[in-house]
Formats: C-alpha cells, sequence, structure tokens
C-alpha cells in the first residue's frame, strides 16, 4: 500500500486514556497492596482467593454494565443470587436433581426472572430503579419462603466445584509436595498469550489491508507484550497453588463473550445507541423495546450463573446470600468507567473495575483493617473514580 | 405620547462570528400594543433577550432607556424589578404546583420565610379575575390547557406590576378560541395602561391588536410603522420581512422528474396530549422520483409534524390517512416498516432525534442500515468503516478520521452525518426537515449540492424549511402550510417569496 502511496501517511488510532486510566489506577493499588502485605497480595492462594471470592461481582458487573450502557441499573440482582441460589440447592437435596440439573434450572430461573422486569421496564415503561426495587424486595422475599427450613447444605462435590473447585491436573505437575506447579495452569496460560497476540495480529493485518488507522508499532508490542508478561506471572503463580479454578474459565469465556457482543452484534450496537440517545434509536428504526427487554433477560441469566457460583462456593444456600451484591456489581460498573446517564461503558472496564474492588477487599483484608473501614474507603474510592471521570468529560467538553 | 421604551443601535455578535443583531433600533410607545415581524432567526427574540438581561450589559452593543433612564441589566431579576416582563414560547410553569404557587414562585408572599396561604389564595383569585381565567388557584398547572397555561403566566407577569409585557409568540401553540381570548385579554390591558410587545408571525393577528409595528431581518431595522396608516398592510408587511435577494447560492440543478413515487392523502394527526386539537388537518401531497418538493410554513404550522407522524407515527395521536409508494398503498406505522418501504426522515432537531452524540461517526452512519452490514446479528466492523470512510470522502465530512466522536462535530459536518447515514439507508424517498438550520454559508452549498444529486439518482426528495430563498432555489415545487393545513402548491416558475409567505400566513378563516 505504502508503495503507491509513499507520503500519505495513515491516520494513527487515538489512545483512549480513560480505559488505561482505570488500568494504571489498577495497578497501582496491585504494587501498593503489593508492598503494604510485604508481597502477601500475590502469594498463590491469595490470587487464587481473589478470583474465586470475586468471580460473583465479574460475573454480575459483565450484566450490569450492558444494563447500565442502555441507561437503566438493577438493584435486584442481589436478591436473585439469593433466590436463585436457594431453588438450585432445594432441587438437588429435595427432589434429588442431579447438579447439571440444578445449574440449568438455575439460569432459566434467572432468565424468567429477567423476563419478568424486562416486560414491566420495556413494554409497561415503568423505570428499571423501581421496577428492579421492587424485585429486590420481592425475590428477597421468596427466598425466606423457599428456605423456611432453614439453610440447606450438603450439595454434591461436583456442584460446589462450580464456585470453590480447580481443574484436574491434567498434565501432572512440576515437583513435588509445596513447591509444586500445576502443568494444566502453564500451559493455558501460554495458550491465552498465544491467542492474544494472534488476534491482535490478524485484526492488525486486516486493519492495514483495508487502508483502516492502525496503532503505531511500538505502542502495539509494548501493550501486548506488557500483558503477555502479566498473563504469564499471574498463571505461572496460580500453578503453585492447587491449579486452574474452575470459576476463572467461566469468567473468561464470560468476558470474551460478552465483550464481543457489545463490539460486533447489532445487538450491542443497539445496546449503545439505546443509552447514547434513545429518540435517535427509535427514529432510526431500532426496537427498542425489544432490545430493553432482553438487556433485563440477559442480566437475569447472569444474576441465576451468580447464584449459582455464590450458592457453590458457599456449600450450600442461605436466606442471606447476596446481600448488596448489587452495589458490588454498579461500584464496579462506575468505575469502569461507564456513564451515569448510559451509553458509554465497556465489558473490560467493567471487570477491572471489579477487580480493584476486589484487590482493596483483599490488601485490606490481609492487612487486618477493620471491616467498618474497609466499607468507608470502598466507598471513597467509588465517588473518586466516578468524579475523575465527571471532570475528565468536563475538560473534554471545554477543549 | 411619550416612549416608554427605546433601543438604539443594539448590536449583538455570538461566539463564532455570528452578528445576530446588527444596529436595530425600537422606540415603543407607552400604552401600545408594539408588534415585532420577522422570519425565523431574523434576530426578534435575540433582541427581546437583550431587552429583558438574558444577555447582560455589556455582552451587547448600543444603549437602551427604559421609563427615562438608562438601563444596565445583569439579569432577569432586574428587568422584572423594573416592571420588564418576559413570557416565552415554551412556557416556563412548574406542572405539580398550583396554579396560586405558580404566580408567586419566586416571589413568595410570606412573612420571614413562611408562606402566607390565605393572602397567596386571595391575591391570585384577583389576578386570575383580572386575565379572565376561572380556575381555582389550587388547581394544579398540568390539569390546564396550554392557552390557560398562558393566561396564569400572564397573571404571574401582572403579580410583579407589569409596565412592559413581552410576549414572544404567544398564540403559536393555541387554538382559535384560546387565541382570540388571548387577543382580547391583551386589547384590555393596554386599557389598563400596561405596554405590550408581542413578536409574531399571523399578520391577522398583527392587524387585529398591534397599533405600531416593526419588522426586522437579518439583524436589521427594517421598518416601522403604525398599523393606522393607509398603507399598512400586510402585502407591506410581507415585502419587508422577506425584501431580500436570492443569492448565487444554491448550485445550478436541472430536473429529471419522472412518475410518481409516494403519496399522502387525507392526512390528519391530533396533538399528542390535547387530542382534541389537529396538528395536521386533512394534508394530501405527492412527490415524483427525481424532484425536489418543499414544504413552507412557519414554525408551529405543522410541517414537521407532518414529516414525523408519516415516519413511523413519531409524532402524535389518532393519525389518519393514507400514503402510497408507486400507486400502491402501504402501511407507515412503525419507523421500521417506514424505513422498509424506502423512506427516510433526516430530523430537524440533530442533536435530539438524529445523532448519538456520544457514538463514532462510523457508528452513526450504520445506524439507521446495520443489517446491510452484518450477518447472523454479527456487525462486520472492517466493512463498516469502510462504508463510512467512503461517505467521509464523498460528502467532504471534515474530521481526521470516522472513529471522532459525531458531538465533537460541527453543525454542518454533524448534518452531513445525518445525510450520510439516510443515503446509506438506501431509499426511495427523502424527508429532510430543515437540512440546513445552524450551518454556515459554506456547508450549506455543499448540502443543496447533495440534495440536487439525490434528486438527479431518481430519488423523491422533501424539503422542510422556514428559509423560502432556500425553498425558491432548490425545490421544483413547493408546498405551502399554514396551521395544520395545506394552503397551496406552487410551481418552480410562479413562485415568490411574497406568494409563498402569504399562503404560510393565510390560517382558517
Amino acid at each position: 500500500m505504502s508503495t503507491t502511496t509513499p507520503t500519505r501517511k495513515l491516520p494513527k488510532m487515538r489512545v483512549d486514556l480513560r480505559q488505561y486510566g482505570i488500568l494504571a489506577a489498577l495497578a497501582v493499588i496491585v504494587i501498593l497492596f503489593q508492598v503494604l502485605t510485604d508481597g502477601r497480595l500475590l502469594l498463590p492462594g491469595n490470587l487464587n482467593n481473589l478470583i474465586q471470592q470475586n468471580a460473583y461481582v465479574l460475573i454480575l458487573a459483565v450484566g450490569m454494565v450492558i444494563v447500565i450502557i442502555a441507561g437503566h441499573i438493577d438493584l435486584s440482582v442481589g436478591s436473585v443470587v439469593a433466590m436463585v441460589g436457594a431453588v438450585a440447592a432445594i432441587s438437588m437435596s429435595q427432589w434429588g436433581l442431579p447438579w447439571w440439573a440444578a445449574v440449568i434450572i438455575s439460569i432459566l430461573l434467572g432468565a424468567a426472572v429477567g423476563a419478568w422486569q424486562g416486560f414491566w421496564v420495556a413494554f409497561v415503561g415503568i423505570p428499571a430503579f423501581i421496577v428492579t426495587l421492587a424485585g429486590m424486595l420481592l425475590f428477597r422475599g421468596l427466598t425466606l419462603v423457599f428456605l423456611t427450613g432453614g439453610t440447606i447444605n450438603a450439595l454434591p462435590g461436583e456442584f460446589n466445584a462450580i464456585g470453590g473447585g480447580w481443574l484436574p491436573e491434567l498434565f501432572g505437575t512440576i515437583g513435588e509436595g509445596r513447591g509444586s506447579r500445576d502443568i494444566l495452569t502453564i500451559v493455558l496460560g501460554v495458550l491465552a498469550v498465544a491467542m492474544l497476540i494472534t488476534q491482535q495480529i490478524r485484526t492488525r493485518a486486516k486493519q492495514r489491508k483495508l487502508d483502516l488507522p492502525v496503532e503505531r508499532s511500538a505502542s502495539f508490542w509494548i501493550k501486548n507484550g506488557v500483558a503477555a508478561i502479566v498473563i504469564l506471572a499471574l498463571t505461572f503463580q496460580l500453578s503453585a497453588y492447587r491449579g486452574t479454578p474452575i470459576i476463572l474459565i467461566i469468567l473468561a469465556v464470560l468476558i470474551l463473550l460478552f465483550t464481543f457482543v457489545l463490539n460486533q452484534t447489532v445487538f450491542g450496537r443497539h445496546v449503545y445507541a439505546i443509552g447514547g440517545n434513545l429518540f435517535a434509536a427509535q427514529m432510526s428504526g431500532v426496537k427498542t423495546s425489544w432490545i430493553n427487554f432482553f438487556v433485563f433477560v440477559n442480566m437475569g441469566v447472569l444474576a441465576g450463573l451468580a447464584g449459582v457460583v455464590t450458592t457453590a462456593r458457599a456449600g450450600g444456600a442461605v436466606a442471606s446470600a447476596g446481600q448488596s451484591f448489587e452495589l458490588d456489581a454498579i461500584a464496579a460498573v462506575f468505575i469502569g468507567g461507564a456513564a451515569v446517564t448510559g451509553g458509554v461503558g465497556t465489558v473490560i472496564g467493567a471487570v477491572i473495575g471489579a477487580l480493584i474492588m476486589g484487590v482493596l477487599n483483599m490488601g485490606l483484608s490481609i492487612l487486618s483493617v477493620d471491616a467498618a473501614w474497609q466499607q468507608t474507603i470502598k466507598g471513597l474510592v467509588l465517588l473518586l473514580a466516578v468524579a475523575f471521570d465527571v471532570m475528565s468529560k468536563r475538560r473534554a467538553g471545554r477543549r | 405620547m411619550t416612549a416608554i421604551l427605546s433601543m438604539n443601535q443594539i448590536t449583538k455578535d455570538f461566539s463564532g462570528g455570528v452578528r445576530a443583531l446588527d444596529g436595530v433600533s425600537l422606540e415603543v410607545e407607552r400604552g401600545h400594543v408594539h408588534a415585532i415581524c420577522g422570519e425565523n432567526g431574523a434576530g426578534k427574540s435575540t433582541l427581546m433577550k437583550v431587552l429583558s438581561g438574558v444577555y447582560p450589559v455589556g455582552s451587547y452593543g448600543g444603549s437602551i432607556t427604559f421609563e427615562n433612564h438608562e438601563t444596565a441589566y445583569r439579569s432577569i431579576n432586574d428587568s422584572e424589578a423594573d416592571g420588564i416582563v418576559i413570557i416565552h414560547q415554551e412556557l416556563a410553569l412548574s406542572p405539580y404546583l398550583s396554579i396560586a404557587e405558580n404566580i408567586f414562585l419566586g416571589n413568595e408572599i410570606a412573612t420571614r420565610g413562611v408562606v402566607d396561604w390565605p393572602k397567596t389564595n386571595r391575591e391570585a383569585t384577583m389576578l386570575l379575575a383580572r386575565v379572565g381565567l376561572d380556575e381555582l388557584p389550587s388547581t394544579p398547572v398540568l390539569e390546564l390547557g396550554v392557552g390557560k397555561q398562558q393566561l396564569v403566566e400572564i397573571a404571574k407577569a401582572l403579580s410583579k406590576q407589569v409596565k412592559l409585557l413581552i410576549l414572544d409568540e404567544p398564540t403559536a401553540a393555541l387554538n382559535d378560541e384560546d387565541s382570540a381570548h388571548l387577543l382580547d385579554l391583551i386589547n384590555s390591558l393596554r386599557g389598563q395602561g400596561i405596554t405590550c410587545i408581542i413578536i409574531s408571525h399571523k399578520l391577522k393577528e398583527i392587524r387585529r391588536i398591534a397599533d405600531t409595528v416593526t419588522i426586522i431581518r437579518d439583524g436589521q431595522t427594517i421598518e416601522t410603522f403604525e398599523m393606522k396608516e393607509a398603507d399598512a398592510t400586510e402585502a407591506r408587511i410581507i415585502r419587508a420581512m422577506v425584501g431580500r435577494d436570492l443569492d448565487s447560492m444554491f448550485p445550478p440543478h436541472t430536473p429529471e422528474i419522472g412518475d410518481e413515487l409516494f403519496r399522502v392523502e387525507n392526512w390528519t394527526v391530533h396533538h399528542p396530549v390535547d387530542t382534541t386539537r389537529k396538528v395536521v388537518d386533512d394534508a394530501s401531497f405527492s412527490v415524483r422520483a427525481g424532484e425536489i418538493v418543499g414544504f413552507a410554513g412557519l414554525m408551529g404550522a405543522g410541517r414537521t409534524e407532518l414529516a414525523m407522524s408519516i415516519f413511523g407515527r413519531s409524532y402524535g395521536s389518532h393519525i389518519s390517512g393514507t400514503a402510497f409508494k408507486e400507486g400502491k398503498e402501504i402501511s407507515v406505522k412503525t419507523v421500521s416498516e417506514a424505513i422498509g418501504h424506502g423512506i427516510a426522515y433526516a430530523t430537524e432537531d440533530r442533536k435530539h432525534f438524529g445523532l448519538n452524540l456520544i457514538g463514532s461517526i462510523a457508528v452513526n452512519i450504520s445506524a439507521a442500515a446495520l443489517s446491510k452490514l452484518s450477518r447472523f446479528g454479527i456487525v462486520d466492523r472492517f466493512a463498516e468503516n469502510k462504508v463510512a470512510e467512503g461517505y467521509r470522502g464523498q460528502m467532504n465530512i471534515k474530521t481526521p478520521n470516522v472513529s471522532v466522536l459525531a458531538g465533537n462535530l460541527s453543525g454542518g459536518n454533524q448534518q452531513k452525518v445525518v445525510l450520510s447515514k439516510w443515503m446509506f439507508s438506501g431509499p426511495d424517498i427523502l424527508i429532510l426537515d430543515e437540512p440546513t438550520r445552524g450551518i454556515d454559508v459554506g456547508a450549506k452549498y455543499e448540502i443543496y449540492g447533495i440534495i440536487n444529486d439525490l434528486a438527479r439518482q431518481g430519488k423523491a426528495v422533501v424539503v422542510i424549511s422556514s428559509e423560502l430563498p432556500e425553498l425558491l432555489g432548490l425545490c421544483d415545487r413547493i408546498y405551502a402550510i399554514s396551521e395544520g393545513t395545506i394552503t397551496g402548491e406552487v410551481d418552480r416558475a410562479d413562485a415568490t417569496q411574497e406568494r409563498l409567505m402569504h399562503l404560510m400566513t393565510a390560517g382558517k378563516d
């Protein structure tokens, strides 16, 4: 290409600094706690717990970011998590269903809850805040009804493994005893890096071919190099504990899937369009009611999955499960750069937001900071993150 | 007679080098009803904002004398303290508060911060009697129609001891009966010694109540005369309003007109809230392939309402009438149906209805026809980018690349994005509502060129505009619409600004 028009320079892609700003914040927080805890934060066991303990926020944040981009909110997800967990536990311990049937029931129940709320929001026109506030009370109430017999424990091991188990050590380990490392985890890390790099190179080649703006070579390789090193380091560290958490695979699939859905599908486009300018979307022929409906169905499905994961990790269903999960998810989404007014947000941003909250939790716990102060600090972090967002937008507007 | 107000050589510039007022002078006699006429954008509203302190002293040039002293208003509160009250076209009442609360909002009858309700209600009742509004002061404003809300606004003005009442197009949203009542009220206020400035497009009204009329055009005073003068005719007002030569700002256009492509018959639309009011009344029109058809009408005449109701019932209630494409009746009940039949509507209000300002140019261009760029629900973003880049070149959208957000573009470039979006949807019929509003002259020329190209490709183009020169320079045929009714149809050869303005202000008799 450049042979025909040697003087012409392709416009360089602009770097979204806001996205990197959040990533930088995560890096700073990780390093800060790594130092404060004398390196204990990223010990294999803690890293493993970070993933398993925060899986529910990550799953919910992925659904919540879509809800928030569309200009809504969902306050009911914590209650849905509890209700789905209760039904899953009952289906196994009282109806004697196998673990996989319980998972299917959970997800269908989540979808049904989402359809219920989506109906009121999309077709009756009640604000999501009200519908899901009602849902918060409604589904918490139903959970208490289902669990009148008290908590349900003693669930099948396969089920519990979804939240708290690891992939089998297929390829054995390097070394024995305390210093041993799971080879599968390292292999998966290498595979992930290989996939990332090939995908990035292919996109770049296609952009070149179509004469589209391409990122500078240097920043492209530095960026991917850093990403590769981070992935390899983390998987290497994880391999020293008990291998790859099953939930990590589920999370990776969800993050990739929903990044794809938001970026590459008509549905995703329509979600951004509705949040960006509802009227313009309507006037462009977008079926806004149906999009809103499916946004809530999707949130319901993910809340159902979060219910499975939470119940599995706890090893049982309790009526108080999922308390304030909705707030964790919403906080993660806003820390991740989503706009309160809708139209802006990314899955990866929400994931980073959730990780920031997770690292804060973990780091403060290791430092044995009082739970009351932990909450105070998290509140301030949320406020500062959104304030940063608002101010950077104002500066951009003034320009 | 003495002048209560005189404004001398008022100039007002906006950022970006737009001169909205260029030496306007205005003299208003005490106890008169003074009408100000002019086309949309002539500078009438800007002048009133200067007068009432919305634009503070220092931000404009010239001097204003009110009641024999020079004014220096820094805000609307200052001018209200002097007894100048402006009632805007969009009413500024709080819907959930009562009439009495609205009348005294910001001006409460209270001692040490505690509202004296009996006194408030008594005063409100007296004010309501003065404006002839038979409602309890405790009625919430949202239960009143627009006409009655207008009266509440006037009562509010009276409560502030108004000396000079300014009404900005007070009857634009009113039905005939409410309009007549309002005009009677203005008459009786004049009897009570209150001076009125009324901004209006409706010449019949002006003839009925105004003592004096001033015509403003392109930010300058054209003339002022007494309505009792022998030659104070509607024709004189119209001539003064439009009297400007058509400049050579239109690219040449040779029409190649084919068969009828789109026809609408007996289209009637009611107001979405006030369902008794007809916004469009029994409108019928047709467009042929390759033809550019204009719709001339003043603001509020029902042009946009007609277009939006055709485009998937995006406006109004109780819509009746039939639409035909190539002679066959089509259903346009939803936007998707309308787009499916090859209709495109580029809205008047780009920022509100036309664009996702926080979305990229590419995303906006593909918004109405994503199905063309996707398979199994997956968007081919490379193809999308290619398409958007294509339009960037073709339409000369001034931007480094198409991933720039639409909100960062200038008005003219935003409009090009809107046009690109609809061109990409592959329409047969394009309805362009005020396609050049808020756009500088250079970009206007380019957009006229694009419109001509579309017609040359055999598309049927409908252009709605309040700028008569634009319609005359662009269109092959022009319909005039007034108060929801199509009042006439003029061919390019016979069209003059005077004739159109006459039809546009005709109204129902």
